[in-house]
This record gives C-alpha cells, structure tokens and sequence, in this order.
C-alpha cells in the first residue's frame, strides 16, 4: 500500500494545475497518467490559445504542457507514475492502479479526479472502419508522432476542434476535401472558419454523413443534406472520396470511476454527458473525492487548469496544510473562472454547473440502481 | 509515411534512434517513444484487429486508451492497448480475432 495526502488521478491541464497547487502547500502528491508522458490533450494542441494573456492565450498548447511538467518535475513532493491507469475506488477510500505491469494500491487523505474525456462516435453505416478516426487520434498521429493519418480527409462537425484540426491537416500536407456539419451554421470562431475557407475547404451546413464507403478501410463517404428537422433529404445524396473520416462531434465526460465511487452523478447536456453533483470547490457528494477538468463537464483546457487549482487547494485545505491566503486565493480563482465563462457558451455551461451545484439538483442519481 | 515538414513541428528524425520489432512476422521498423500503433500507421497498416462477433476489420479510434478498437496480441498477451504502448526493439506483433485468451 502506498500512502499519500493527495492522489491525482489524470494528468492533463487540470490534473496538473491541481497537482501543482497541492504540493505548493507541502503536501505529499501523487498524479498518476495512464499514458508515458504528463501533459494530457495539451501536448498535441499547436495551435494559440484564445482568452486573455494571464490564461496563457497566445500560447501553443504543447508549450504550456511543457511549462506545466517542467514545474510538477522540479516540487520534489509529487511523485509522477505514468503508464498508470486506475483501476477502481474502494469502499475504505483505497485507489487500485496499474502500473508497470503490477497492481498496486494508494490510500490518499483526499483524491482529485481528472479523467477528462472521450470523444463522441456518430451513428453511420460502416462507421467501425478503420479510417474513421476521432479527431483527437488524427491529431496524435501526426502532431505527436509526426505520421500523415492519410491524403484526403471528410471533417465532420464545424465546432472549434473540427475547424481547428482542420487547419492542422492541411499544415501537415494532408487535404481536407469538405467539412461537414449537421447544424445549419458553423459552431465554431469565424477566424477559424476563414482560415480553411481561405484554403479553399468547403464547410457545408445541414449536412451527415450518411455511410462510410469501402471493404477494409475508408474511400470515401456518402454525405447527404438536412432539412430544417435535421432528416436526411432523399436524393441529395452524394460520394465524396477520401480515405479519413475524421469525427469531431463533441466530447463525454469519462465519470465511470466517479459513478463506480458512488459519487451522485446527473446527465447534464449542458456539461456534455454525465458529470457530478459538486459544491463550488469541486468537492463530489463524497467527502474524499474532488473533481477539476471535462470530467466535470466539458469545456476547455483554460477552465480546466483553473478548476484544478481550486481543487487542489481547497483539498490540501481540507487535510490542515493551512494556507493564510486560501480564501482570497479561492475567491480569486472563481473570479478568473467566472469571467472565462462570460460568453454564450460560457452562459450555457454556467447554466449547467447550477443544475449539479450540490444542493440544487433534485431527482434520482442516474446510477442508484447499481448499487 | 511521415510528415518531412511541418511549419510549427520540429521533426528532424536524425537523433532518434531506429528499432525493428514484427508484425505477422515480417520485420517493421519504428522510432525508440513512439507506440505500437503509431509504429503500424506510419508502415501503412490500418487494420489493426477483426471484431469479435463479426471479424470485421478495426483500427484506431481513440488513440489515447479509452475505446478497444486497437486491442492487439503483443508479445503473445491478448487485448494490449497498442495505442498507448511503447513498441520495443524485437516485439513480437499480431493482429487479434475474437476476445483474446488468457495466458500464464
């Protein structure tokens, strides 16, 4: 058994901020990652954050991963185990992971999780063939490791990441044939939008793919228009050839280690899928369990770095690392975190956070039954 | 194939070092950090496994370890999420059909 103060499960933007914060205060922490390097989605986003420079607009996402590993590298308190997956949380408050080919337990005062999220699979014909990617994988191949996913590529969704990676696959030489969405207008930036179309990428709105065409792996796709009930319109159909179909249709919440915890979980549509009932520290219904990041709700990698640190803060708090500030360094967080919302999107989220804000939600847990 | 240039990306290869590991026996070659998966797309293979009901062909989905679309028999162990595995100098590969057995 392996004795901590803080566990971390995750360590992506929020899990490290949370880490990060934890520690500052001369805590023991632990932040496991299930993959081989610390930095989560970040490490493969090269393109400039939005926002304003004290949340590290301007800045490639990669760098900030890096900025962030080189700090947890140099706080001696936290200890860093990748290729380390969670396995399952126990009654007697006991994490088990894997981790270098053994199974090993951790029995931290408080645990902070930080899974993130999985990417949406859309309903098609053949949508189980190789070719057809999420959008983060296309991105892993060829910003992580620097391999062309393919030559021709159908982009489905115009939300900021179907825009976005866009732009990414035609820097790495790879052509976008036409990006697909089925609302009748683009959900993402315009200055995004412009840049592809510059490039000369068609965007076609009230548009689904309709089935993915070849034997063993894509060639192309029928896509085919929407009328204003989102059906399919018979007889627009129309083949387009490529060999990716690259899928950029929102992110889930990853809440099956919150659920098999028992932390009260509720479908929130504004959060993206399943997410905790929390107070305004991101403290779960249980006492030892915090949440920071998309597992909380989907958003982005500036929030989910904020709610990390309140996480990690009010959680060391908790376990009597005092710290005289923590109210107004509290308060200042949920500020930031308040004004990073102020948008439309950010008011539909905001509406969301209040459906699942501890004490407010009434009905029945999703998953009682379980129990 | 790889990416040779890149207008953000630095992806000179020269000080990465080449390793050879098998792929239904024959020898593919990979870069020493990079994962198995990764290693299979760059030497052109897509299909990485066949679905366990129907045997239809699969390939990456996620590639950050959440789906089981990559599940590979690796060095003989069944269900290797190849994905978020590191290929290693003389790894045995091989593509999975039905849900893999348990080994010793």
């Amino acid at each position: 058994m392996i004795n901590t103060d803080i566990l971390v499960i995750g360590g992506g933007p929020a899990g490290m901020t949370a880490a990060i914060k934890a520690s500052e205060s001369g805590a023991q922490v632990i932040i496991i990652e299930r993959y081989h390097e610390l930095g989560g989605q970040l490490i493969k986003q090269t393109h400039r954050f939005f926002g304003s420079k004290k949340e590290q607009a301007g800045i490639r996402g990669i760098s900030i991963a890096q900025e962030l590993t080189e700090k947890i590298e140099n706080h001696s308190n936290i200890r860093v185990m990748t290729e380390a997956t969670a396995e399952g949380y126990y009654e007697d408050e006991v994490v088990t992971i894997s981790h270098e080919n053994k199974f090993k337990k951790i029995k931290a005062k408080k645990v902070i999780i930080a899974t993130g999220a999985s990417e949406n699979m859309l309903a098609f014909e053949n949508n189980d063939l190789p070719g057809v990617y999420g959008a983060g994988a296309v991105q892993t191949l060829m910003n992580l490791y620097g391999i062309l996913p393919g030559e021709k590529v159908i982009m489905v969704g115009a939300g900021n990441i179907g825009l976005i990676v866009s732009y990414q696959l035609l820097q790495a030489g790879v052509d976008v044939e036409a990006v697909i969405e089925a609302a009748p207008k683009i959900g993402g930036y315009l200055v995004h939008a412009s840049k592809i179309r510059r490039a000369g990428v068609p965007i076609y709105t009230s548009h689904s793919i309709k089935k993915a065409i070849g034997e063993n792996s894509v060639q192309g796709a029928e896509v085919v228009e929407l009328n204003d009930n989102w059906e399919m319109k018979v007889g627009t159909e129309k083949v387009i050839e490529a060999d990716i179909i690259c899928l950029a249709v929102g992110l889930n919440p990853l809440s099956d280690l919150l659920i098999q915890a028992e932390c009260e979980v509720v479908y929130t549509p504004e959060l993206g899928g399943d997410v905790p009932i929390r107070d305004e520290n991101l403290k779960t219904t249980k006492d030892h369990i915090f949440v920071a990041g998309d597992v909380a709700g989907i958003e982005e990698a500036t929030a989910a770095m904020l709610e990390g640190e309140i996480a990690g803060l009010k959680a060391v708090s908790e376990i009597g690392y005092s710290n005289e500030n923590i109210f107004e360094e509290l308060n200042r967080l949920k500020t930031e975190l308040n004004k990073l919302r102020s948008g439309p999107v950010g008011k539909v989220i905001k509406n969301g956070i209040e459906k699942v804000r501890r004490g407010n939600y009434v009905g029945k847990n999703r998953y009682s039954h379980l129990r | 194939m790889r990416i040779e240039n890149h207008p953000i990306l630095d992806l000179d290869r020269d000080e990465e070092k080449e390793i050879t590991f098998t792929y239904k026996g024959k020898e593919i070659k990979a870069y020493e950090g990079e994962t198995i998966a990764a290693a299979l797309y760059a030497a052109g293979i897509r299909v990485l496994k066949a679905s366990s009901k129907y045997e239809r062909p699969r390939g990456l989905f996620c590639a950050i370890g959440n789906c089981s679309s990559c599940h590979m028999v690796v060095d003989g162990i069944p269900n290797v999420k190849t994905c978020i595995t590191k290929v290693k100098e003389g790894m045995v590969v091989e593509e999975e059909v039905g849900k893999g057995d348990i080994v010793d």
